[in-house]
């Protein structure tokens, strides 16, 4: 019918023409940059090459993003031990209390992320709240290096996101079928048995998406270790950031950020593959219309 | 439900976590508040109450046109996002397909920034687009869209599209039924949409520093703080943030009241 495909048009036609002119367009020029080679000026000179794979994967480069991944993954693994617990408190809140908890722990999420990643200078630089609290109560002689290095990195990532990790495995846990629990206890399991054999591999799909968020989310990030790791301390962001604005070798920025989305969507597929097997194994609570 | 048993250890335990990760959540920022009214402008000792700060901020001329910059991006950004964002949930959600253009709708809120910031700079470019707040301004639309599309959705989850045929059936236009079925079912998502995406738009920094072009003209909120951030704390910071994280804390606060099942997903 030419009315409907008209009203289709109508309202999906201005979403998908923005999404391919603004979102895919410039991500296949980044994808099409990175086969190129670097013009004399900083510019492009459109020769096919695969140089700027091999020089990403020379050891200096190679280093940079172990070295990532290596923060992103200890960043994830603390949030984690932070977000499993609180998200398993506020499920067993009562219900009218479990909104206002969650607002609350999201509230932080939704503000500036230069601003709350500053707030952590404040407090950890050799002058900062820590220090100078932890000096006057006669505990240290000297300020501990606190900014500037790893520990801050690992720090500001895990604040920043900390949010997030907390509602994706609290969406997990209150979606388990308090059935499946009571089964268990009346079949005499003791409750951290309950726990460790039922819900934990039931709240697996939430663990998984807040993993592989925060884990995404700081591999790639700019403005944490920038502020907080002092400039000595390079990221893959912080890569991507010089060759485009400071080094001006496009090419070469682009095949690293194509690396980056390949890390990324080989790292969704497997949580979806996760989520999948576990929705397969387990019969979870029916979620209308889901 | 099952039911803790009183003086259960692991409850006590988890109320005590739970409290102590709204501390971790919660201090850093209350810190910045509290310094931005101290007299001195110490980073760390308290030498008295003041306004001085704020008096400081409302003299900065950077400062005052890098909020107007942000206020237009954010205004503008905003209202073409709701407008694109809401039609693309209807389409979906009534079509009830598009695997594809979910993952595409994913993307922004999952893409690395710096990622979308030099794939935006690369497009603009290549096509010799001037920079400025227009080039800002059609970037944000690209994350917002994603944002809005998400909330309306979940609204329009629990829509009844019988309703809908039922009013066509009885011979109303498509356009009175939009706005008199469609569009006052999913008011309250498009609104809290268009809240998280202005607050989503004035904290964006960026994608909106590779995309505002050289010079002092475009520089928004943000752009404006990190510099200020890379030249030392200053007290001036501390009253800009608190200015900036209460608007921002107002938007999400009223927009959860509106939409309530959509913030929290």
């Amino acid at each position: 019918m030419p009315a409907s495909r008209l009203r289709d048009w109508l309202l999906l036609g201005p979403g998908l023409l923005w999404l391919a002119l603004f979102l895919v367009i410039p991500c296949a020029i980044v994808f099409c940059f990175s086969f190129f080679e670097r013009g004399v000026y900083g510019g492009i000179d459109y020769i096919f090459t695969f140089e700027n794979f091999q020089r990403a994967i020379d050891p200096l480069y190679l280093s940079i993003f172990l070295k990532s991944a290596k923060i992103a993954g200890t960043a994830t693994l603390v949030a984690l031990f932070l977000a499993y617990p609180a998200a398993y408190a506020i499920s067993k809140a009562p219900p009218n209390r479990q909104t206002a908890l969650l607002v609350l722990a999201m509230l932080p999420f939704w503000s500036n992320y230069l601003i709350r990643t500053y707030a952590w200078i404040v407090l950890l630089n050799r002058e900062g709240l820590i220090n100078t609290g932890l000096r006057d109560l006669g505990w240290i002689a000297e300020p501990l290096p606190l900014l500037y290095n790893e520990f801050a990195i690992i720090t500001g990532l895990v604040y920043n996101y900390l949010p997030f990790v907390i509602l994706a495995v609290y969406s997990s846990i209150s979606r388990l079928n308090p059935e499946i629990l009571e089964a268990s206890e009346d079949l005499g399991a003791p409750s951290w048995k309950t726990f460790l054999r039922v819900t934990l591999p039931l709240t697996m799909p939430g663990v998984a998406a807040g993993s592989v968020f925060i884990f995404v989310l700081s591999i790639g990030n700019f403005i944490t270790p920038d502020l907080l790791g002092g400039g000595n301390l390079l990221m893959v962001g912080n890569i991507i950031y010089d060759q485009f604005l400071t080094a001006r070798d496009w090419p070469f920025g682009a095949t690293l950020s194509f690396i980056l989305i390949g890390i990324m969507m080989a790292l969704l597929f497997t949580q979806a593959i996760l989520v999948r097997r576990a929705q397969g194994d387990a019969p979870e609570k029916e979620e209308a219309n889901a | 439900m099952r039911e803790f048993k009183r003086f259960d250890p692991t409850r006590l335990w988890l109320a005590a976590h739970l409290r102590l990760v709204y501390v971790f959540l919660y201090v850093p920022i209350g810190v910045l508040m509290v310094l931005s009214f101290n007299k001195a402008g110490l980073p760390t000792v308290w030498s008295g109450f003041s306004f001085e700060w704020y008096g400081k901020l409302a003299e900065n001329a950077a400062i005052l046109s890098a909020a107007r910059n942000t206020i237009v991006v954010a205004v503008i950004s905003t209202i073409l996002a709701t407008l694109i964002g809401s039609l693309l949930a209807i389409g979906m959600e009534y079509r009830r397909r598009g695997a594809g253009l979910e993952a595409i709708l994913f993307a922004p809120m999952i893409i690395p920034d710096i990622v979308l910031a030099i794939a935006l700079l690369s497009f603009f470019t290549l096509l010799e687009v001037t920079l400025g707040l227009h080039s800002i301004i059609l970037s944000h639309v690209v994350f917002n869209i994603a944002f809005v599309c998400a909330v309306v959705r979940t609204r329009l989850r629990s829509f009844d599209w019988s309703v809908f045929e039922a009013s066509i059936d009885l011979g109303a236009t498509e356009i009175t039924t939009f706005r008199r079925i469609i569009l006052p079912a999913i008011l309250p998502g498009v609104i809290a949409g268009a809240m998280l995406s202005f607050t989503l738009s004035v904290d964006e920094f960026i994608i909106a520093y590779f995309t505002a072009g050289a010079g002092q003209s475009s520089t928004t909120l943000p752009m404006q703080i990190y510099s200020m951030i890379r030249f030392g704390v200053t007290p001036e910071i501390n009253a800009m943030a608190s200015i900036v994280m209460l608007v921002s804390f107002t938007l999400v606060i009223a927009a959860q009241r509106i939409n309530k099942e959509s913030v929290t997903g």
